[in-house]
C-alpha cells in the first residue's frame, strides 16, 4: 500500500504529475539554463579581474576586487559612445525603412489577388534561402561604382526596396498577420469611400501593432549584430569610412588596442580580461534593451502567428 | 505557412473591379519587385557572368579575362582549403541542425508544461538571440568559454578517430567543443516550437487520455504530427542561419578571396566560390525538405483516392448520359426518316 502511494507520489498519476517527474524537469531546466548562461557569466566575471587574479589559480569565479580599469581601457579603445551612436544609426534607419516597406508588401500579398502571386511568393521564399554571398560581390561592385559603398545608403537603399536584411521573413510575418485582419473591416472602409492606401493606413496598420513591434525588434537586433555586411558595405573594406559600430570595433579590437597600447595610451596590456570587458561592452546596449522589452520580445512571436494558423 | 485552399473562380473575363484590385496589389508590392530585380536577380546574373572570368582591377579600369572553367579547376584542384572546408561544413551542418531542432523541441516541451518561473526560463533561453553576432562568438570561442566545462573533448575525438573518417571525427569534436554555441543558436527555434505547441487543441489530448493513451503515445501520435511543418521550418531556418553565420569559415574565405591581390583570385574567383557554396547550401535545404517535407498522412491519401474515384464515376455517368442523349437523338432522327417511307398505320391514307 505504502509502496503504491510512494510510486504515485514520485511518478504521478494520469491526472497529476508526480514530484519526481517535476523534479527531473526542473533539474534539467536549471542545468541547461546554467550551461546557457555559462559563457556570459564567465565573460562578466573575467572582465573584472586584474592581472594578478588572472594568474592566480585560486581565483576562479569571483575576482578579489572590483577592477574597473579593464572597462575604461576597452571603452577608450572602442570609442564607446561614438560607436553606440553610429551603431544606433546603422541599425535604426534601415530598420525603419524595412518596417514600412515590409508592411506595405506584406499587405499587398495578403489582401489582393492578382496574376502570378504564387510565383512571386515562391520568389520571396527563394530570396530567403539564397545565401547572400552569391549576390554579395556584384552588389558590392554596384555600390562601389555608384559611390554608395562606405555610406549608410548601402544599407538604406535595399531596405527601401524591400530587400533589407532578412526582409523575406518580415514580409512573411506581415503577410500572416494581415491575412487575419477581417476582410469585412476593409470592405466597410471601402464602402465609406476610402481608397486602397487609406484603408491600409487607417485600418490595417493600427491593428498590426504586435507585428510591427516584433519586426522592429528583430530587425534592429539583426542589423545591430550584422558585422560581415556592415563591414563590407557601410564601412567599406577598402575605403574605411568613419561608419562603425560596436560589433565591428570588437572584431578589430585586438589590432586597435595594440596600436594604441604601443603609443602608451592604455593602463593595462592586452589580456583576456580586457577582451572580455570589450565583449561585455559590445553586448551591453542590447542586453539592457532586452531586459526592458523582454516581454514584447517573447510574446511577439506568439501573437504574430509566424507559425501559421 | 498555412496552406490556402484554392477557391475555384468562375471562368470568364476579368471584371473591372477585379482588374482594379489586381493593379492595386501590384502597386503595393511594386517596391519589392524593383528591389528583387535590382538587388537579387541582377546581382545573381552578374555573379553568374563573373564566375567565368578572371577579373583584375587596374588603375585604368577593370580587366575581364575569359577563363572558362578555369576558376573552378583552380578552386577544386589547386586550392587545398576549399574542398576541405566544404566537407567540414557539410558534416557540421548535417550534424548540428538535428541537434538544434531536437534540443529546441525538448526545451519547448518542457516550457510548455505546467512549471513555475516560466517567464524566467523563457528569458534565459531567448537571451542568446540578442547577443549572437560573429565577433562576440569569436571572442567567446577564443577564450574557451563555449565548451561545457566538464567535457574532455580531445579524448572524445581520439576515441572516434579510430573508427570514423578523419573529417567526420573532427566535425564531431568541433561539435562538442562548441556545444554551448550550438545550443545558443536555438533561441528562435524554441520560440517557434513553443507557440506551435500552445496552439495544439487540448481537446485532442483529453480525447487521447480517455482512450487510455499515455503521454509518450500522445507525443508521437498528436504532438509530433501536428508540429511537423514547424520542424521543417526550424530546420531550414537553422541551415540558413548556420550558413550565413560569421563563425562559418567559408564565407570569410569568399570575402578574403574577393579582395585578395594575387593574380588568380579576385571577383571572378570569389563569385565561382560563392556559387558553389550556395549550391551546396541549397542542396542541404533540399535534403531537409525531402526528409521532413509534408508527406500526406494515410487518411488524407485515402480521402484523395476516394475523391478521385468519385470524380471518375461522375465523369462516367455524365458520359453515359451524354451518350444516351445522343442515342436518343439518333433514334429520333432515324424514326423521323423512316416515318416518311413507311406507313405507320395511322391517319388517313389516300
Amino acid at each position: 500500500m505504502t509502496k503504491e502511494k510512494l510510486n504515485r507520489f514520485v511518478f504521478g498519476t494520469r491526472e497529476k504529475e508526480g514530484v519526481g517527474k517535476q523534479f527531473v524537469v526542473y533539474a534539467l531546466l536549471i542545468c541547461i539554463g546554467f550551461i546557457y548562461l555559462y559563457p556570459i557569466l564567465y565573460m562578466f566575471s573575467t572582465s573584472f579581474m586584474n592581472r594578478d587574479d588572472l594568474l592566480d589559480t585560486s581565483v576562479k569565479w569571483i575576482p578579489s576586487s572590483l577592477y574597473l580599469q579593464n572597462y575604461i581601457d576597452a571603452a577608450k579603445s572602442m570609442d564607446f559612445w561614438m560607436s553606440i551612436l553610429k551603431g544606433i544609426l546603422i541599425a535604426g534607419l534601415p530598420t525603419a525603412c524595412n518596417l514600412f516597406i515590409c508592411m506595405v508588401v506584406g499587405y499587398g500579398f495578403a489582401s489582393f489577388s492578382f496574376k502570378g502571386k504564387s510565383i512571386l511568393m515562391g520568389l520571396l521564399i527563394f530570396s530567403y534561402i539564397l545565401p547572400s554571398q552569391v549576390t554579395m560581390i556584384p552588389t558590392y561592385v554596384l555600390y562601389n561604382n555608384t559611390h554608395l559603398a562606405g555610406t549608410l545608403w548601402a544599407f538604406i537603399l535595399p531596405a527601401v526596396f524591400g530587400n533589407g536584411l532578412n526582409a523575406p521573413i518580415f514580409i512573411l510575418i506581415f503577410y500572416q498577420f494581415f491575412k487575419q485582419v477581417p476582410r469585412v473591416l476593409i470592405e466597410a472602409a471601402k464602402i465609406d469611400g476610402a481608397g486602397y492606401f487609406k484603408s491600409f493606413m487607417k485600418i490595417a496598420v493600427p491593428s498590426a501593432a504586435p507585428a510591427i513591434l516584433t519586426v522592429f525588434l528583430f530587425s534592429f537586433v539583426w542589423y545591430w549584430n550584422e558585422s560581415y555586411l556592415t563591414e563590407l558595405y557601410v564601412r567599406g573594406l577598402t575605403t574605411h569610412s568613419e561608419w562603425t559600430n560596436l560589433v565591428i570595433q570588437l572584431k578589430n579590437f585586438t589590432t586597435n588596442y595594440e596600436s594604441r597600447a604601443t603609443v602608451g595610451d592604455m593602463a593595462t596590456s592586452l589580456n583576456e580580461s580586457v577582451r572580455m570587458a570589450a565583449t561585455s561592452l559590445s553586448i551591453l546596449p542590447l542586453l539592457l534593451m532586452y531586459f526592458v522589452l523582454q516581454r514584447y520580445f517573447i510574446e511577439s512571436i506568439d501573437r504574430t502567428g509566424i507559425t501559421g494558423e | 505557412m498555412s496552406k490556402e485552399k484554392k477557391v475555384k473562380k468562375p471562368k470568364g473575363k476579368i471584371g473591372k473591379l477585379e482588374r482594379k484590385e489586381a493593379l492595386a496589389g501590384y502597386a503595393f508590392i511594386a517596391p519589392w519587385i524593383i528591389g528583387v530585380l535590382l538587388f537579387m536577380l541582377y546581382p545573381l546574373g552578374q555573379s553568374f557572368y563573373y564566375m567565368w572570368f578572371n577579373i583584375r582591377i587596374t588603375p585604368l579600369g577593370t580587366n575581364f579575362n575569359y577563363v572558362g572553367t578555369g576558376n573552378f579547376t583552380q578552386i577544386w584542384l589547386e586550392n587545398p582549403e576549399f574542398p576541405q572546408q566544404i566537407v567540414t561544413y557539410l558534416w557540421q551542418t548535417i550534424l548540428e541542425v538535428p541537434i538544434i531542432v531536437v534540443f529546441a523541441l525538448m526545451i519547448a516541451m518542457m516550457l510548455n508544461g505546467q512549471i513555475r518561473f516560466k517567464g524566467f526560463f523563457r528569458l534565459i533561453f531567448f537571451l542568446p538571440v540578442i547577443i549572437v553576432s560573429g565577433p562576440v562568438m569569436n571572442m567567446l570561442v577564443s577564450q574557451d568559454a563555449a565548451s561545457i566545462p566538464v567535457m574532455n573533448v580531445q579524448s572524445i575525438v581520439n576515441a572516434l578517430d579510430t573508427f570514423l573518417p578523419y573529417s567526420l571525427a573532427e566535425s564531431i569534436g568541433e561539435l562538442f567543443s562548441n556545444m554551448i554555441m550550438i545550443l545558443w543558436y536555438s533561441g528562435v527555434q524554441i520560440l517557434i516550437f513553443l507557440s506551435a505547441l500552445q496552439k495544439i487543441d487540448s481537446a485532442l489530448y483529453e480525447a487521447a487520455k480517455i482512450d487510455g493513451g499515455s503521454k509518450w503515445e500522445c507525443f508521437w501520435k498528436i504532438t509530433l504530427p501536428t508540429i511537423k511543418p514547424m520542424i521543417l521550418l526550424n530546420a531550414v531556418y537553422s541551415v540558413i542561419f548556420l550558413s550565413s553565420n560569421e563563425q562559418n569559415e567559408l564565407i570569410n574565405m569568399i570575402e578574403s578571396a574577393m579582395f585578395s591581390g594575387t593574380k588568380e583570385k579576385g571577383y571572378g574567383y570569389a563569385s565561382a566560390m560563392a556559387w558553389m557554396y550556395s549550391l551546396i547550401v541549397t542542396l542541404i535545404v533540399l535534403l531537409f525538405f525531402l526528409l521532413l517535407g509534408s508527406k500526406k498522412d494515410i487518411y488524407d491519401r485515402q480521402v484523395k483516392r476516394r475523391k478521385r474515384a468519385m470524380k471518375k464515376e461522375a465523369r462516367l455517368a455524365k458520359k453515359i448520359e451524354r451518350r444516351g442523349i445522343r442515342n436518343a437523338k439518333k433514334l429520333e432522327r432515324a424514326r423521323k426518316k423512316r416515318s416518311y417511307k413507311t406507313y405507320s398505320g395511322e391517319g388517313d391514307y389516300r
